[in-house]
């Protein structure tokens, strides 16, 4: 059966590039995949199809009339090693309504048998879950597990606890279920430690921890990814975890628990992370001092 | 002609306490609060009608109301027929509000009038996502190319405008530069607001943002410049009450918005005084010339003999002896045929009961016309009246009559069959089930497809449409033969 996993998250997490290296990782291990972006800016692909950007079904169909007038093949293309590419696109920034888009460009690949004859599918979507459009994959019987990727700063934590939310909303009813938390690395304070507290508290896992390494970017250059561009790099073995680890996870996500905005607060301030306003005081005070003293 | 009768007061009450049990707790104590008998107040002749109103329909008691669309496509500015009227978004709400209120207009359809034309953008899934501007552009310029006559357009938001955001304005804006014609863009999706009252005021603001601020033309004024404001003109009502104020020596240089050009439109803030039918639909724009250009505003009742005198020597007194003189001339001259119909109708319609549940005008306007005829308003209610308008009832009403805001389709059915009035006028939506209760039924809204019932001819069909509705034979026939006593 075909697994159908989505990667959500904070706005420039580095869920596409997490999500692309990861899938190219999954393919080694001889799975077969298609990725459906569903962010109109359609950029969950270029790493695997090594191109620009590629055409959207939505821009397709647009110039064709509607979805109705497109066949499978106009909008998927082939990538590196077999993996299969759909983006759903949208409308410029500002017009439109994006939501709809995705509603309708999923709904398209489902009918037309996009979804056959693969392992996986992997749905790549914009920022938070903003509207009922950006919690597509998330319905009934659309993507079993979501995975979050975040960071140790205080917005991707805000995120990933607002994606628990919307995951909540929808696993009574669908089968969807929180994968874990992939934590992208940002080099902030205690970072692992916080982000195995908030899935802690979320009732899932820190399934992997990504290491910052500049060869992502020198991959993301070349309109590669690290498994293509360096295969035999640390950070090319740190992704090919990551897949192992979302492999067997299967059947293995869990309800979450999201938390409310003070525990999540509370939980920044044991981590030093936000300030009391006590301790914000009482730091002000001891500067005035310092400074006193010194004049 | 008032009759001096009034209703059982105890009665009304025990009525609106027995509809009441029937609901949970919560739903009772809501609905107690727009539910009410009239009762006496200090001022002589005035009742007090007040109950909640304007407020959210409570989801499942299958509420009569309309939507924001409907009060501005459908009401106020579909009747302008010199202009066309875009239904901007998918199809339907377009198809099914067509040609639904009888506006009748003088012109040629599709050369200078458009009002029974069905003109949509017809949304497809492509202008969801990407918006439906583009689509709205070139919609326009084809228009203008189709339709050279038309002197400008309007467009209708439907729901899906407002959700996706699109920039209708800035479309208006660019086409009003290309083509040089007025274009209108009304954001009166339907969702807004609780009925289709908003859509009235909303369409109101767009006659003010976007005729009267782009310039008032040149106009040669007279001393008798009038606007008939508010009258659409079903069944052709606006005729004989333009007729009335002419024969006065009045001057009507706007006539809103039924058989309306978009030049009267522009040019109204040169009148000397408006006159308003729809209270409830107009009024905001009045108030709003009230208070730019200084015209004052009337507020007068073309049903009905006694109305009619009344209101005729209202606007009289708001100008010079000559008019005054003239309104009672006009007063004079149809005493005659005024006698005729009621001395046809009223022997058999003297003491019949009727039950009223329209709009926002007509539950209190109409009840003089059927008190001239000898019969009795025994309930009342608005499907979007606001507190002005209950005020306003209690000029109208006697002393215990059954008031009903926003009535859900039980209370309605309820109170009928309770009541068994002699007649019962709404709309289409209440029309069968209660001929089914074997009790006599006029719409209200459409005139039943007949009118005009406005002015002194009007009332002469008013009569007969009442006449016919509560004497057909049909009635005797209620009961099977093997069950009548």
């Amino acid at each position: 059966m075909v697994r159908q996993i989505a990667f959500y998250g904070k706005g420039g997490i580095g869920k596409s590039t997490t999500s692309q290296n990861t899938l190219a990782a999954l393919v080694e291990m001889d799975q077969k995949i298609l990725i459906v972006g569903c962010d109109p800016k359609a950029d969950s692909t270029r790493l695997i199809l090594g191109c620009k950007l590629q055409d959207t079904v939505l821009h397709l169909a647009a110039k064709a009339g509607s979805v109705e007038d497109l066949e499978l093949e106009d909008v998927m293309k082939i990538g590196y090693k077999g993996i299969k590419c759909a983006e759903s696109g949208g409308p410029e920034p500002g017009v439109g309504c994006a939501g709809r888009g995705v509603i309708t460009a999923i709904n398209f690949l489902e009918e037309n048998g996009a979804y056959d004859d693969v392992d996986y599918v992997s749905y790549d979507v914009l920022g938070d879950v903003v509207c009922g459009g950006f919690a597509m994959p998330i319905r009934e019987n659309k993507a079993q597990e979501i995975y979050i990727v975040m960071s140790g700063e205080m917005m991707a934590l805000f995120a990933a606890n607002n994606i628990a939310k919307g995951i909540l909303k929808y696993a009574g009813s669908g089968g969807v279920r929180l994968g874990g938390l992939i934590c992208n690395e940002r080099q902030t304070d205690r970072e692992i430690d916080l982000s195995e507290s908030l899935a802690a508290k979320l009732n899932t896992q820190l399934i992997h921890f990504v290491p910052r390494d500049n060869g992502v970017q020198h991959a993301e250059l070349r309109r590669q990814t690290v498994i293509q561009y360096a295969p035999d790099s640390k950070q090319a073995g740190e992704y090919r975890e990551l897949a192992k680890k979302i492999h067997a996870n299967g059947g293995k996500g869990t309800i979450p628990t999201p938390i409310t905005m003070e525990e999540l607060e509370d939980m920044l301030l044991e981590f030093g992370i936000m300030k009391s306003d006590e301790q914000a005081l009482a730091e002000l005070e001891a500067k005035e001092k310092s400074l006193c003293s010194a004049g | 002609m008032s009759l001096d009768i009034t209703n059982d007061t105890a009665a009304a009450e025990a009525l609106i306490k027995e509809v009441l049990d029937a609901y949970p707790e919560k739903s009772a104590k809501r609905r107690s609060k727009h539910l009410s008998v009239a009762k006496p107040t200090e001022e002589d002749g005035v009742t007090g009608c007040g109950v909640k109103s304007n407020i959210k329909s409570i989801p499942g008691v299958m509420t009569i109301r309309g939507c924001a669309y409907a009060g501005s496509k459908g009401v106020v500015w579909g009747p302008v027929k010199d202009m066309v009227h875009i239904s901007h978004g998918p199809v339907g709400c377009g198809h099914y509000s067509w040609s639904q209120r009888r506006n009748y207009f003088n012109g040629t359809v599709g050369i200078d009038s458009f009002v029974t034309m069905q003109v949509t953008s017809d949304f497809q899934e492509r202008d969801i996502v990407f918006g439906g501007d583009k689509n709205l552009d070139a919609m326009i310029d084809e228009l203008d190319v189709m339709f050279p006559l038309a002197k400008g357009i309007s467009i209708q938001s439907e729901c899906p405008i407002g959700l996706i955001g699109d920039d209708i304005e800035a479309v208006a804006k660019k086409k009003h530069k290309e083509t040089g014609k007025t274009i209108v863009p009304v954001r009166c999706e339907g969702f807004r607001g609780v009925s289709q009252s908003l859509g009235h005021h909303i369409a109101n603001d767009a006659i003010r943002d976007w005729v009267f601020e782009k310039g008032v033309p040149e106009f040669e004024t007279g001393p008798y410049d009038v606007n008939l404001i508010a009258d659409y003109n079903i069944g052709g009502d606006a005729w004989p009450s333009h007729k009335l104020l002419e024969e006065m020596g009045l001057r009507v240089i706007g006539m809103w918005s039924g058989d309306a050009t978009l030049s009267e439109m522009a040019r109204a803030p040169k009148a000397k005084l408006n006159l308003i039918h729809c209270y409830r639909s107009m009024n905001y724009i009045c108030r709003h010339m009230e208070e730019k250009y200084g015209i004052k505003w009337v507020e007068y009742n073309f049903f009905g003999p006694t109305q009619i005198a009344a209101s005729l020597r209202k606007i009289a007194a708001q100008f010079d002896e000559t008019i005054q003189a003239n309104a009672e001339k006009v007063i004079a001259k149809y005493e005659g045929l005024v006698a005729d119909v009621v001395a046809k109708y009223k022997p058999r319609l003297d003491g019949k009961t009727v039950m009223l549940y329209v709009g926002g005008l007509r539950p209190r306007h109409v009840t003089n016309a059927y008190e001239d005829l000898g019969m009795k308003i025994v309930g009342t209610g608005y499907e979007f009246g606001h507190n002005d308008d209950y005020q306003r009832t209690g000029h109208y009403v006697k002393e215990g009559t059954l008031i009903y805001d926003d009535v859900t389709g039980y209370e309605l059915e309820k109170f009928i069959e309770k009541i068994r009035p002699d007649l019962v006028g709404s709309g289409i939506k209440e029309k069968y089930a209660t001929q089914k209760m074997g009790v006599p039924f006029r719409q209200m809204h459409s005139w039943d497809y007949s009118g005009p019932y406005h002015g002194y001819d009007g009332f002469a069909i008013f009569a007969r449409d009442m006449d016919m509705a509560i004497n057909s034979p049909v009635w005797s026939k209620f009961k099977a033969p093997w069950k009548a006593a």
